[in-house]
């Protein structure tokens, strides 16, 4: 009978080139070798097994694989993790503090700001990225900021009121930060 | 998706990216932005032998106007750097429309103006822009740099005239002869799409006068179309609803739209001409306005 499958026995001998990196994922300093093909997204949840960031079209369209480098809101799957050498990355599983969900999470979780999911992880990152710059955005900043993100499921409504929430927490807690300062 | 297996060298110098650029032998691609590139190389349509990152190499990030006015873009200038730069509506009117349209946002916080160039994708914004603007290409071979006009820049669908072994390092915009005015308009079917058409016209007032012209058309032909006889007509004359409905016309003629998804070839006929004219008169409305 013939099988549909082969177990490999002897490894193909492959001359697969590997280029050192050292990279920050989510404030942890860490040296790997990585393929130059690697795509970044696959180092996040294959290699590091921080499976927060999603892969949607795997084509630059959706958002949903978005990570912060140094900041900056990327599509991980658009970019080689080589390139991130020497970087910050920020994936979802960062915005996560000791002391427990990040405004920006607590926005999404009080304002329903999503359904299936999906999107949300690239959705809250980008947004992450908008309020470190402009603490306080109107609706149709926070509406242009996102339109690189897609989301199936919300009509984006929920998101939009989401992210403003998550600004209105951040400032309140900010200035309580600044009245507690001596 | 995952691309070809390629070596992947990160040069820190113009020099060395050169020299690679020149062992490489045509079988090298050049990654700044890398939001064209990358996906192409995961869908396989580019399989380089060795991947160039010039990420790497300092002072190529600018952009800016010189003491003469001419207008310069390095080639690791990002699109999000345009789009935030406040004083560019006074000095590039056109490209400061055209910034905030480029793809989507967080492409535009990677892709670079002269990587986009390059890429010379017939529904590429910039080549539209700055050949409307007569702007040109500075590129770096092992003997010296030489600068290529945008509108000779491509010579076909994702095709440059860079020799294997040069680098584009800049593009420019000559300083201009009068007050420098301009819009670009773009039809999107959604936010990040490749445009169904797109518009780019620069003009320069010498007074109320029109000193230089230029129109760029996206999306409308096998590459971008500089439509510069269409914006001759008007040099030498003020803007009048006869010149603008006769430059909006002959743009429209000198379109080369084909029907697809996006739209019939009439329709996008018909796009090119209302977009030149709404973006002239509005260039009207204004001159009227300060005069």
């Amino acid at each position: 009978m013939t099988s549909l499958f082969e177990v490999v026995t002897t490894e193909t001998p492959v001359d697969t080139p590997v280029r050192r990196i050292t990279v920050t994922v989510n404030g942890k300093k860490q040296t790997l070798d990585v393929e130059p093909r690697l795509l970044l997204a696959h180092l996040i949840r294959q290699g590091l097994e921080l499976t927060g960031t999603h892969i949607g079209c795997d084509t630059t369209h959706c958002g949903a694989c978005t990570v912060l480098i140094d900041g900056s809101p990327v599509k991980s799957c658009t970019m080689f993790a080589v390139q991130a050498d020497g970087h910050e990355v920020t994936t979802v599983e960062g915005l996560t503090s000791a002391s427990g969900l990040d405004p920006i999470q607590e926005g999404f979780r009080d304002e329903h700001g999503l359904q299936c999911g999906f999107c949300t992880p690239g959705m809250m990152l980008t947004a992450k990225a908008l309020l470190d710059e402009n603490p306080d955005p109107t609706e149709d900043e926070v509406r242009w900021a996102l339109s690189g993100n897609l989301c199936r499921c919300t009509g984006y409504q929920n998101i939009v009121k989401s992210v403003l929430v998550a600004a209105a927490l951040l400032r309140a807690k900010d200035n309580v930060e600044e009245d507690e300062a001596p | 998706m995952y691309p070809s297996r390629f070596s992947y060298e990160a040069p820190e110098t113009i020099e060395a990216a050169v020299e690679l650029l020149g062992g490489a032998r045509g079988e090298a691609k050049v990654l700044a932005g890398g939001q064209s590139l990358v996906p192409m190389m995961k869908l396989r349509f580019a399989s380089p032998e060795i991947l160039i990152d010039i990420n790497n190499i300092p002072g190529l990030a600018y952009h800016g106007a010189d003491p003469d006015g001419t207008y310069r873009i390095g080639a690791l200038c990002r699109h999000v750097d345009l789009e935030k730069d406040g004083e560019l509506g006074t000095l590039q009117p056109t490209m400061a429309a055209a910034a905030p349209l480029i793809a989507d946002p967080i492409v535009r916080m990677r892709g670079t103006v002269v990587g986009s160039l390059c890429h010379a994708d017939p529904q590429g914004d910039w080549a539209s822009v700055m050949g409307a603007l007569g702007g040109s290409v500075v590129v770096q071979g092992p003997n010296g740099r030489r600068s290529i006009p945008c509108v000779d820049f491509v010579d076909g669908p994702f095709q440059n005239v860079l020799e294997p072994d040069e680098l584009a390092i800049e593009a420019f915009v000559p300083a201009p002869v009068g007050t420098r005015a301009g819009g670009y308009l773009k039809l999107e079917r959604r936010v990040g799409d490749f445009a169904t058409v797109g518009v780019a016209v620069s003009v320069e007032f010498s007074g109320t006068q029109v000193a230089r012209a230029g129109i760029g058309l996206t999306g409308v032909g096998a590459s971008t179309i500089c439509a510069g006889a269409a914006a001759e007509m008007l040099v030498g004359e003020e803007l009048n609803g006869d010149n603008i409905a006769r430059a909006a016309g002959h743009a429209a003629e000198m379109s080369q739209p084909r029907s697809d998804h996006r739209g019939s070839e009439a329709y996008k006929r018909h796009i090119v001409a209302t977009f030149v004219t709404r973006i002239l008169s509005s260039l009207q409305r204004t001159t009227q306005e300060v005069a």
